[in-house]
């Protein structure tokens, strides 16, 4: 265990960025390649990291199963909230044109939904394969 | 904000048959109660048959298919769903079926399915019915991939969570083939896409009418359409592509087993019917691909290897399972013929064996609950202990042989005429001969249930309580109606039938 | 000359269908239920190619609206593989998922053994 101290210090130096660089890709989608799923696949891969280094009890301090769990389908509900708003407000599934008064800024704040929500249940479903995976046989 | 006036609903219908089941599996997982999960999973699936039958009368009433653009997309462009009279029909097959086996679901689940898994179950069975409805309902060829991988995903799960270990091998089966299957479908879109440039199925179709004039592109369209239909062949179990499927149904949880054989491969079928006569057209398949003999040839081996692989097995599922893939090879008969009393006799049977088949697996179903097991040793003599269960499969068992005044015999009227209508007499003999064979493999369950001394755990057993008898007895009552009054189910189907055989003329 | 060309020319095609016929055949010939996942996998990466070859256009960016670019690969099939990524990557998961539980039920994950000691699974 000590021997992997620059194991343990270079990868708290990593961490941050990873996360950093999830969410830059998360909101640069508009502008650039990437989006929700390429940054839940990033911000889960942080957390794998981080169990593979610190092991899986420590890293399921920072993210309990439940919550991963939970994330799966919390980010389909926001997926899916968007189309019902639509449909609420008159207009077709998925159809943003009610979210904004002007056409372009409606489905662009659309689309950032829907990325938040894949964001969401991409990273829960990584991360809780991930603890599937590993927790088999040794608990 | 007059949202929810039916003005404002109805329009909407379409996109609500895939969400509100895809909503209710959210509203599962968030639960996690087993007896939520089923309540929601019950509300979600009583409303599914309604939407759908309202979609399907208005289509029969105007003649002209609805069609709704997700996002307000112009077709080409966006996917869009579309229910025309063929869809609308295997829809409310679906939404039926799987509405009337809910009541059942509660003890059986219960009983098979380990508590912390329960509620996981339900949500599994919510996903796999909104796949199949998205399969039905979506007018967008890779739309419809994806659903059914959704779909199939679901299913595989449903499976495996049998009790018996062999579920597991089940169930990865299954998925090898199911995923070669949805594989080499996608990879027939793709060689479309690359030909055609679009998705839509509407718009494919007059497309390559064109494209196949052009001798460069025809090899791609031609070799499309046989990827295609060999990725559908092996979703729909059509023999000798249904290996995956015996071991699939006698293994997993009975209540999946019911809800599977009524539907799964059901929607595999409206696909493939979809894509060779919508897109490609009739004309154009039977021109450059033997397609039609092929499948007649394999389809009435189907009717009798799959038949006889029935007689001699021991174990009542399987036996069903085996029976589903002659059944299937029926409905693909009448496909291949491709006339009007062809496409019908499919149609129709398609309605026909989903309710027949899934009445004899409740029915066995309950016995497992009963007697846990539906070994011929195991269940012998259970007739006289549950005799409401029993009766029940013996006239689905009637129905499923083809007897007159019951729905298995209009479909296979409608076969034989569109067997002679053809010049085929042959087919006809064939189709008789292998209702004899079906005769053979229900009569050997019926004398086992019925004149066999109890066996040991049969003995013990009791009546199946109310809530698994009543969508039972309904899916027979239904057996009897629909072979007197056929206006439900001959009349949708020659309506879809004509709607696709007008190309043809 | 003229095969070496067209060779050439169609040299993703030819990498999508041997990645395809691997796949298949550790699919079938593979008794280890691990392995035939890899194939099972193999095969269905190659449609990604499949469908990315003719969509990459040759000196084309990405299809984000910019002054002074006016050639675009085709967004669309990237989109559809995206999904079938997706799709690849959930029944891969289940599908190891799945050996994880028969290696727990039977003890091994090799077919014959398998059918060795439960001869009716078959």
């Amino acid at each position: 265990m000590r021997l992997d101290l620059i194991l343990r210090v270079g990868a708290k130096l990593v961490l941050p960025f990873i996360l950093l660089f999830a969410l830059y890709v998360q909101f640069h989608g508009d502008y650039g390649p990437g989006g929700g799923f390429q940054a839940g696949v990033i911000s889960a891969g942080m957390v794998i990291l981080y169990a593979i280094i610190f092991g899986v009890h420590a890293a399921k301090r920072i993210a309990p199963p439940i919550m991963v769990e939970m994330m799966v389908p919390l980010g389909v509900a926001i997926f899916t909230g968007t189309g019902v708003a639509s449909l609420l407000m008159g207009n077709n599934f998925l159809d943003y044109t009610g979210f904004a008064h002007d056409y372009l800024h409606a489905h662009e704040w659309g689309i950032l939904i829907v990325e938040i929500g894949v964001l969401v249940t991409v990273c829960g479903t990584m991360v809780a394969m991930f603890y599937a995976f590993v927790q088999r046989g040794r608990s | 904000m007059n949202a929810l006036s039916w003005g404002a609903v109805e329009p909407q219908l379409p996109i609500l048959l895939v969400v509100i089941p895809l909503l209710g599996a959210l509203l599962t997982t968030f639960l996690r109660n087993s007896f939520m999960a089923w309540l929601v999973a019950t509300v979600v699936a009583f409303t599914l048959p309604f939407i759908s039958i309202h979609l399907l009368v208005s289509v029969l009433e105007t003649g002209q298919p609805i069609v709704y653009k997700i996002g307000n997309w112009e077709a080409p462009f966006g996917i869009v769903y579309r229910v025309d009279q063929l869809s609308g029909y295997v829809l409310s097959v679906i939404a039926i079926i799987g509405a009337v086996i809910m009541p059942f679901a509660r003890r059986s689940v219960a009983a098979e399915i380990e508590e912390r898994a329960r509620s996981w179950y339900y949500t599994m069975y919510l996903l796999c019915l909104a796949g199949l409805l998205g399969i039905v309902i979506t007018g967008d060829a890779f739309n419809a991939f994806v659903f059914l991988e959704i779909s199939s995903l679901a299913t595989y799960v449903l499976i495996a969570l049998g009790k018996n270990r062999r579920a597991l091998l089940a169930a990865y089966q299954y998925l090898i083939m199911g995923t070669i299957g949805a594989t080499l479908y996608v990879i027939g879109v793709g060689l479309l896409y690359v030909v055609t440039g679009t998705l839509n199925f509407d718009d494919l179709a007059s497309r390559l009418s064109a494209a196949i004039i052009d001798p460069g592109q025809r090899n791609a369209v031609v070799t499309a359409l046989g990827f295609i239909v060999v990725g559908l062949s092996l979703k729909l179990a059509l023999f000798p592509m249904h290996m995956w499927l015996p071991n699939a149904y006698a293994y997993a949880p009975s209540f999946a087993t019911a809800f599977l054989a009524g539907t799964a491969t059901k929607a595999a079928i409206y696909l493939l019917v979809r894509v060779v006569f919508s897109v490609f057209g009739v004309g154009m398949t039977l021109e450059n691909l033997p397609i039609g003999e092929v499948v007649i040839v394999l389809s009435i081996a189907a009717m009798f290897l799959a038949s006889i692989s029935a007689v001699f097995e021991t174990n009542a599922k399987r036996m069903l399972a085996y029976s589903s893939v002659a059944q299937i090879g029926y409905i693909t008969l009448g496909i291949a013929i491709a006339n009007q009393a062809g496409m019908t006799g499919s149609l129709a049977h398609i309605a026909n064996h989903a309710i027949m088949k899934t009445a004899l697996f409740l029915a066995l179903g309950a016995v497992f609950y009963r007697v846990g097991s539906v070994l011929y040793s195991d269940i012998s003599g259970i007739g006289r202990k549950m005799p409401l269960t029993m009766a029940a499969f013996a006239v689905a068992g009637l129905g499923l042989m083809g007897t007159p005044g019951t729905a298995g015999f209009i479909s296979k009227w409608y076969l034989a005429v569109a067997a002679i209508d053809d010049g085929m007499y042959s087919v006809v003999f064939l189709i008789v001969a292998s209702s004899l064979i079906s005769v053979v493999y229900i009569g050997r369950i019926t004398e086992v249930v019925w004149f066999r001394e109890p066996s040991k755990a049969a003995a013990k057993a009791k009546e199946a309580p109310l809530s698994m008898l009543i969508p039972l007895w309904l899916l027979v009552g239904a057996t009897i109606y629909l072979g007197f009054d056929t206006r439900a189910t001959v009349g949708t189907a020659s309506e879809a039938a004509k709607m696709l055989l007008e190309g043809v003329q | 000359m003229e095969l070496l060309k067209t060779f050439a020319a169609h040299y993703n095609y030819f990498i999508t269908i041997f990645l395809m016929i691997s796949g298949l055949f550790i699919v079938i010939a593979r008794g280890n239920l691990i392995k035939k996942l890899v194939g099972l996998s193999l095969f269905q990466t190659s449609v990604y190619l499949l469908y990315l070859t003719p969509a990459k256009i040759l000196g084309g960016t990405a299809p984000i609206y910019e002054e002074g670019y006016k050639l675009y690969s085709n967004p669309l099939p990237h989109v559809l593989m995206l999904t079938a990524i997706v799709v690849g990557v959930a029944t891969l998961s289940l599908g190891l998922a799945l050996v994880v539980r028969i290696k727990e039920a039977y003890g091994t994950v090799e077919e014959d053994e398998i059918f060795a000691k439960d001869p009716e699974a078959e």
